[in-house]
């Protein structure tokens, strides 16, 4: 919070490897506040494994991450979450046998710190009920505060993780491809709710969908083999000729 | 307005799923203080500490997602030492009780911070095979009577009431398992069971949000062999006898069973469960049919054709009286 420069996270020749095999390397990251950055790229490019460095799933073979000038690198995920770095999943992640409200509230008593008191009342939760409901009202499921959350239809449950993920109030959304597997409505639904969310935020998103991309992103990464090979918006990045190889193979370059 | 409306709306599920279980508890409540009159109280009594271990393996089974094979050392060894320190030590039913249960706890402790490390097949596998050191412990020590066991350990008394008196013993360890029952009751209705059961669907989920799973499991995997532990005791204190059968692996599996049947993640399961189990146990031994092939036929059924246990199947039909 100190810190208010205008890069909110920056990633210092980062690499992974995996035994040898070379999954990310030398890739400079520089996320500006308040825009929705996309990490695009076709597959096997280690846009995933770029990801779980970034959300501590993987410790960097080399490199350094810093999210507001602070060196992050060495954190476990849930340390990065009470940072306010906070991911979403590409299967919906949510606790399908909680209410939808639950969910929400789960995340709340994440952000109050340790919930370790097994002898107090569950009412004693009762009182974050409004806030949660806060946040279910911004994706639209206030409707339906007490169904199980795996009884949602599909689309609803990303709205769900969104909310949950709201909940943690993060400064950072990280989004694991928000619309894999998503039909034309649902896609719709959810890049007006990352848009919305997108407000006083800042969002790092990889993305298979080139619409969603082009729609939402300020910023766009090329990844081709581990590397970054373009960045810019929409229209510099799909004018580069390594793109457009990287895409379509070398004949159309 | 708008505000009592959610307010009324964000409670019904809750109070609907904890007005089940308090419902749950007074049957259960009335039932044991009325069965000694038509039930030989000793089978109850088994019943009763049995469905203690079965309600600490669910605690982890049905609310943690953690399939424990070892809750027979903190049974078993409870029921040890509950077993020396009021025959050889003579100090009385509440004071090795207190030794005792806290002996169990501090077990599930060591357990503890070897095994929450573990998940799934994994988990189960190192508990069992801690279990099974403690379990040759026991065969090794003297103070556990080796094959003989520890028998007649004396009953005494407790806050001046002669447990020598059926109804007596029947009391105490009615409360005690009362105490067990609310204490789960409690763990599972609070902000910690919450997590729990969050841990239970998404453990990655709660990480990504701030939280470790480690800790909670940590806690909870304690809390469970504290209930273990004096259902061990308990057991001791009714049948005078601590023997190798209280730490063998089966005894570990019945735990597993009696919650399977009863209906994991479910507050009652287990004790229907453990009233099941001891029912059939002691009926099969008069006809002469080997337990154990009837428990694992028990088991297939139960995972092949009602999952959710007794009291889960029934807890299904609550929708059709709406």
């Amino acid at each position: 919070m100190k810190n208010k420069s205008d890069i909110i996270l920056e990633t210092k020749s980062l690499r992974k490897e995996f035994s040898g095999f070379v999954a990310v390397s030398g890739v400079n990251l520089k996320v500006r506040r308040g825009s929705i950055h996309a990490i695009i790229g076709p597959n096997g490019a280690g846009k995933t494994t770029l990801f779980n460095l970034l959300t501590k799933v993987h410790q960097p073979t080399d490199g350094t991450i810093e999210f507001n000038g602070r060196d992050i690198t060495g954190l476990s995920s849930p340390e990065i979450a009470r940072l306010g770095i906070v991911r979403s999943f590409q299967i919906s992640a949510i606790f399908p046998e909680l209410t939808v409200l639950e969910n929400v509230r789960i995340a709340l008593q994440c952000r109050r710190g340790d919930s370790f008191d097994f002898w107090k009342p569950k009412k004693t939760l009762f009182r974050m009920n409004d806030e949660a409901r806060g946040y279910l009202e911004s994706v639209g499921l206030d409707d339906s505060l007490n169904s199980m959350a795996g009884d949602l239809p599909y689309g609803r449950r990303r709205a769900l993780e969104i909310a949950t993920t709201l909940a943690m109030e993060p400064e950072l959304l990280l989004l694991d491809e928000p619309t894999a597997g998503m039909g034309t409505e649902d896609i719709d639904r959810t890049a007006d709710l990352i848009q919305r969310c997108a407000k006083d935020r800042t969002i790092i998103m990889v993305e298979h969908n080139l619409g969603v991309v082009a729609r939402l992103a300020d910023t766009i990464s090329v990844q081709v083999r581990g590397q970054v090979v373009a960045e810019g918006n929409y229209e510099t990045v799909s004018a580069d000729p390594l793109v457009k190889e990287a895409y379509l193979g070398a004949a159309h370059a | 307005m708008n505000e009592t409306k959610t307010n009324v709306q964000s409670n019904i599920p809750v109070l609907d799923r904890w007005n089940l279980e308090i419902i749950g508890i007074v049957l259960v409540v009335l039932f044991f203080l009325v069965a000694p009159f038509f039930i030989y109280p000793v089978f109850l009594m088994k019943a009763m500490s049995y469905a203690i271990l079965g309600m600490s393996v669910n605690l982890l089974l049905g609310y943690v997602g953690l399939l424990s094979f070892g809750h027979a050392a903190f049974f078993g060894l409870s029921a040890y030492m509950f077993g020396h320190f009021a025959k050889e030590m003579d100090f009385g039913v509440a004071l090795s009780m207190l030794i005792a249960v806290s002996g169990g706890t501090l077990l599930g402790v060591l357990f503890a911070m070897i095994a929450v490390r573990r998940i799934e097949f994994y988990f189960a596998m190192i508990t069992l095979a801690l279990a099974q050191l403690v379990y040759f412990f026991c065969v090794q020590a003297e103070f556990t009577g080796g094959d003989d066991g520890l028998q007649g350990i004396p009953r005494g008394e407790i806050l001046g009431f002669s447990l020598l008196e059926n109804s007596h013993l029947y009391g105490f360890v009615l409360l005690m398992f009362l105490f067990c029952l609310l204490f789960v009751f409690r763990i599972i209705n609070s902000p910690f069971g919450e997590m729990l059961k969050a841990i239970r669907e998404n453990p990655e989920r709660v990480t990504s949000l701030g939280c470790s799973p480690r800790t909670y499991k940590f806690i909870a995997f304690v809390l469970s062999a504290f209930l273990a532990s004096i259902g061990g005791a308990l057991k001791a204190l009714v049948f005078q006898i601590a023997a190798l059968p209280d730490v063998h692996w089966l005894m570990s599996g019945d735990g597993v069973l009696m919650a399977l049947v009863g209906g994991i993640g479910t507050l009652i399961g287990p004790i229907v469960g453990a009233l099941f189990i001891v029912w059939a146990q002691d009926g099969l031994a008069e006809i002469g049919m080997s337990v154990v092939v009837m428990q694992g036929l028990l088991f297939m059924a139960t995972v092949l054709l009602f999952r959710k246990g007794i009291v889960g199947e029934l807890g299904r039909l609550k929708k059709y009286f709406r």
